[in-house]
């Protein structure tokens, strides 16, 4: 008998079986009053499809999307960090217009429903950035040219370039505000010591910040960016709602044309879910060796 | 040697809301000289050698250092703070960097020294304060008088004209104390100009040049340390002495 299960006491295993009823009960009423059909032997061919005519694999509909949602979260958050980052400093400077400017736009962000902020973001800037830079027609040629492959590798197909562009500006913009929340704790926590030393060397205020107190807010606050990261994946299934095709999009599109409801949503919340644990783990591991006591 | 003294403080007073932290102190310190600052906890002398590389900035007086007047918002400030040197109660090494980082990062980033010359500069400083095997660590390994030792080099890195020192020894546990101190101690052999806020009366008595008593945020008494040591003016200085070495 494994170790865990010798230590298992009787309530232990009260609740156990009292949550396996519970499951157990949910599977018998969908099976029974829903009358639905399973059909799970669908759901591989959505993800990973063999083309018969080319004689190769290809990335269906929920992979398509899962590398969608991975290229966004990617994109979005390096710009989420910078934006971050100049918003936490923002946040911490002596410049009182500055300090509220920044604390405004956080404060905003930080209590309005990211579904109303993507929508915001989304027609009030993100669309006229698009336009004013004419990306359309831009992305149009780069997915004629010569060189089409290696964009599509970096951004997925070209011709939906200008929605993964909106996408990544809006996610990115909603989580800069936690970021720099995160950054800001971060640059309180430096000791008021390090800043005097840097001073008293004659560093001036850039210097200051650049090589003494951000470096070491930074490594503060790695474990809680990290966990920031897994947020912005998961918030990333929000732009969906603005026709990015990430991997929200492509399941609604999925269930949508074969109704396979129950097998595409639980296959894409496995989907997320291995990609957030997955990265929860790694980014555990990374932390582990840099904690001295 | 009629040198121009390298701080110059004329009735400076320094509040901080309502507790009076220096009222009307004057000092002035020559080139070469070791002044040691003495007294009582909250007497302001922590503050006063903050108000010479302007960490604190003085409300009233007048305070000329190295032939710089300071005031709120002086624009030479930061060219003067490379001009002095100073070192901290708390080590305030900065822990992201190694050792000879801590003493490059000065030279190359403010002076702007190429990345050799920095690495030259800093090993000879680390050399001095006698602890060139420690170059590549981080000051969380080192104990507090090496990280002490390490703060003096790091202050030297940007040969300052005149060093500060605010009370140095005062964070270290007593074993450590003294190597902290023969380091001072040589440096005040070669001919450095210091101020040293500190307690440790053999150092005083040892390399003072003067000694300086305060109290409430004045100056009580300035004597040679003999004097000082001795037979000093003051009932307030004769009872602080009594109190720190009458045991």
């Amino acid at each position: 008998m494994p170790s865990f299960l010798r230590k298992l006491r009787w309530p232990d295993i009260l609740i156990l079986a009292v949550l396996a009823g519970g499951i157990g009960y949910v599977v018998v009423m969908v099976e029974g009053t829903l009358n639905y059909q399973w059909r799970w032997h669908l759901i591989p061919d959505y993800i990973l499809r063999w083309r018969e005519d080319r004689g190769e694999w290809f990335a269906n509909l929920l992979l398509q999307g899962l590398f969608t949602t991975i290229r966004i979260s990617l994109y979005a958050g390096v710009l989420a960090l910078a934006l971050g980052v100049v918003l936490g400093i923002a946040r911490c400077a002596t410049n009182l217009t500055v300090r509220l400017l920044a604390r405004t736009y956080m404060e905003l962000l930080r209590n309005i429903p990211p579904v109303v902020i993507i929508f915001i973001f989304f027609f009030f800037l993100s669309q006229q950035l698009i336009d004013a830079l004419d990306l359309n027609a831009w992305a149009r040629d780069i997915a004629r040219g010569d060189n089409a492959e290696v964009w599509e590798f970096f951004f997925g197909d070209m011709r939906r370039f200008p929605s993964l562009v909106s996408g990544v500006i809006v996610l990115a913009l909603f989580e800069s505000a936690f970021v720099g929340e995160i950054v800001r704790a971060g640059l309180q926590s430096v000791p008021n010591g390090q800043r005097e030393a840097a001073r008293a060397i004659g560093m001036g205020p850039i210097q200051e910040m650049r090589y003494v107190v951000l470096p070491q807010a930074m490594r503060k606050v790695t474990p809680p960016m990290a966990n920031q990261f897994i947020s912005l994946i998961k918030d990333s299934s929000i732009i969906s709602l603005i026709s990015v095709q990430d991997l929200t999009y492509k399941t609604v599109e999925l269930v949508a044309s074969t109704r396979l409801i129950f097998e595409a949503w639980i296959t894409t919340a496995a989907l997320y879910f291995v990609l957030c644990f997955g990265l929860s783990m790694l980014f555990r591991r990374l932390e582990r060796p840099s904690r001295r006591s | 040697m009629t040198q121009q003294p390298v701080i110059i403080a004329q009735d400076i007073s320094k509040r901080f809301n309502d507790f009076q932290a220096l009222d009307r102190v004057s000092l002035t310190v020559d080139p070469g000289e070791r002044v040691v600052i003495c007294g009582p906890s909250g007497s302001g002398k922590s503050t006063l050698i903050r108000c010479f590389n302007g960490l604190e900035t003085h409300d009233d007086g007048k305070l000329t250092v190295d032939g710089r007047e300071m005031s709120e918002g002086s624009p030479h400030i930061r060219q003067l703070r490379q001009d002095v040197g100073m070192v901290f109660q708390q080590f305030n090494l900065f822990p992201h960097l190694t050792v000879l980082e801590n003493l490059m990062i000065g030279p190359r980033k403010v002076r702007g020294l190429s990345r050799h010359k920095a690495e030259e500069l800093a090993r000879t400083y680390l050399d001095r304060v006698h602890i060139p095997e420690q170059a590549d660590k981080k000051p969380e390994q080192l104990s507090g008088g090496q990280q002490q030792r390490v703060a003096i080099a790091r202050a030297l890195c940007m040969e300052p004209r005149v060093m500060l020192f605010d009370e140095p020894t005062s964070a270290l546990d007593p074993e450590m104390i003294g190597e902290v101190l023969d380091v001072m101690v040589d440096l005040a052999q070669s001919g450095m100009t210091m101020v040293v806020v500190t307690h440790e009366m053999g150092f005083a008595r040892k390399v003072a040049d003067r000694m300086v008593f305060m109290e409430a945020g004045r100056i009580v008494e300035i004597a040679p340390p003999e004097k000082f040591f001795s037979n000093p003016e003051t009932r307030r200085a004769q009872r602080f002495l009594n109190q720190i070495l009458g045991h």
